[in-house]
């Protein structure tokens, strides 16, 4: 009887325990977001935003987002989203590579030349996002639905999140598709359900503090892809805006409060 | 150049709370890079220094520091500034709102 009473409180205890860490985490991811240099980042943004470059010699600030040219407030809420002068769906990233090829005149290969920074300097790409998707701050993620390439990417981002390929057989779902996992101390949202995928659409791009970088969609899907050994996807590529097309709709309906803080 | 600066001053209570962050680098001997961090914050309060701080190699990159000022009103001029080791600085303005 009193072995089984030990079992018992030591079932407790271990499991309070799990809950202690959570509760850990939790706190310790609030710390960080408060005094975040996201800000940094934004006006950097905002300042190479403004800046005229490439042949043309312009800035980007006649760049239509989806709500206009140079309309900022609110569009990155409704991105990825199909633009008709392209003819594709796009995401931020894509659509802002989209205007430094039109607008500016840069080359494709310029300008994709670095698109992902270091802990020394960010990404032009990087800083620009910071800045747009702060002008979306408060605004409910609403991605284009409606239109049939915007279905047509969906379909196809849910198809790449669950085929498993590569020399480890893995999806994205080998990580991301069972609850209550993660990697030390990152929980590995189901991000096939909408209440999971929700606060990760709602916090990318984000600022991660273990390396001092701010990273976008763009490079999470590519490093997701790393990780999983597979050769690396092409930049702003029909297959990272189709998995973010899926990731996005999937948790859509939370107003963005990023850009994010991650540990 | 230095990178952007950005920097809150709020009353509280009687008390005005400044939140600075700052764009630096703050390499450490242990980089193998040559050793590149702030040493002095300097906060001044309507010119008038209040804050004289050192800091260490011991501080993370793209810092964020606050601090709590007695008194205050709102309007006050608030301005903070740093020195690195490399003699270069930057500072930012504002009031307290």
């Amino acid at each position: 009887m009193r072995g089984l009473c030990f079992f018992i409180l030591a079932l407790f205890s271990l499991s309070s325990t799990g809950q202690d860490a959570k509760k850990e985490i939790q706190k310790y991811q609030q710390m960080i977001a408060e005094g975040s240099p996201v800000e940094l980042y934004e006006l950097e943004g905002e300042t190479l935003w403004k800046k005229p470059q490439g042949p043309n010699n312009v800035s980007l600030e006649k760049c239509d987002l989806g709500m206009g040219p140079g309309v900022l407030k609110g569009a990155y809420a409704r991105l990825p989203r199909y633009f008709k002068d392209a003819e594709r769906v796009m995401d931020l990233e894509t659509r802002l590579l989209y205007c430094m090829e039109t607008l500016q005149g840069r080359t494709h290969k310029e300008a994709t030349q670095r698109v992902f920074g270091n802990d020394d300097r960010a990404s032009e790409m990087e800083y620009l996002s910071a800045y747009i998707a702060a002008a979306s701050r408060g605004v409910k993620m609403a991605p284009g639905m409606s239109h049939p390439k915007e279905k047509e990417a969906f379909a196809l981002g849910q198809k790449l999140f669950f085929h498993r390929a590569g020399p480890w057989d893995f999806s994205c779902a080998s990580c991301h598709g069972e609850e209550g996992k993660r990697i030390r101390m990152q929980d590995l949202p189901v991000l096939f359900k909408p209440e999971a995928a929700r606060p990760v659409v709602a916090t990318w791009p984000a600022y991660r503090v273990s390396n001092s970088q701010f990273k976008t969609m763009q490079w999470r899907l590519n490093d997701c892809y790393r990780q999983m050994r597979m050769p690396e996807p092409v930049f702003a590529s029909e297959a990272t805006n189709a998995l973010n097309m899926f990731l996005t709709a999937t948790g859509k309906g939370e107003p963005y409060r990023g850009p994010g803080t991650k540990r | 150049m230095a990178g952007p600066m950005k920097m809150r001053a709020t009353l509280a209570g009687g008390n005005t709370d400044v939140r600075v962050l700052m764009t630096h680098p703050m390499t450490t001997a242990q980089s193998g890079q040559p050793l590149h961090f702030i040493q002095t914050i300097t906060v001044k309060l309507n010119g008038k220094p209040v804050v004289e701080a050192e800091v260490s190699q011991a501080v993370s990159r793209n810092p964020v520091f606050s601090f709590r000022l007695k008194g205050g009103a709102k309007g006050d001029k608030i301005e903070v500034s740093w020195l690195d080791n490399k003699g270069e600085s930057n500072s930012i303005e504002g009031a307290v709102a």
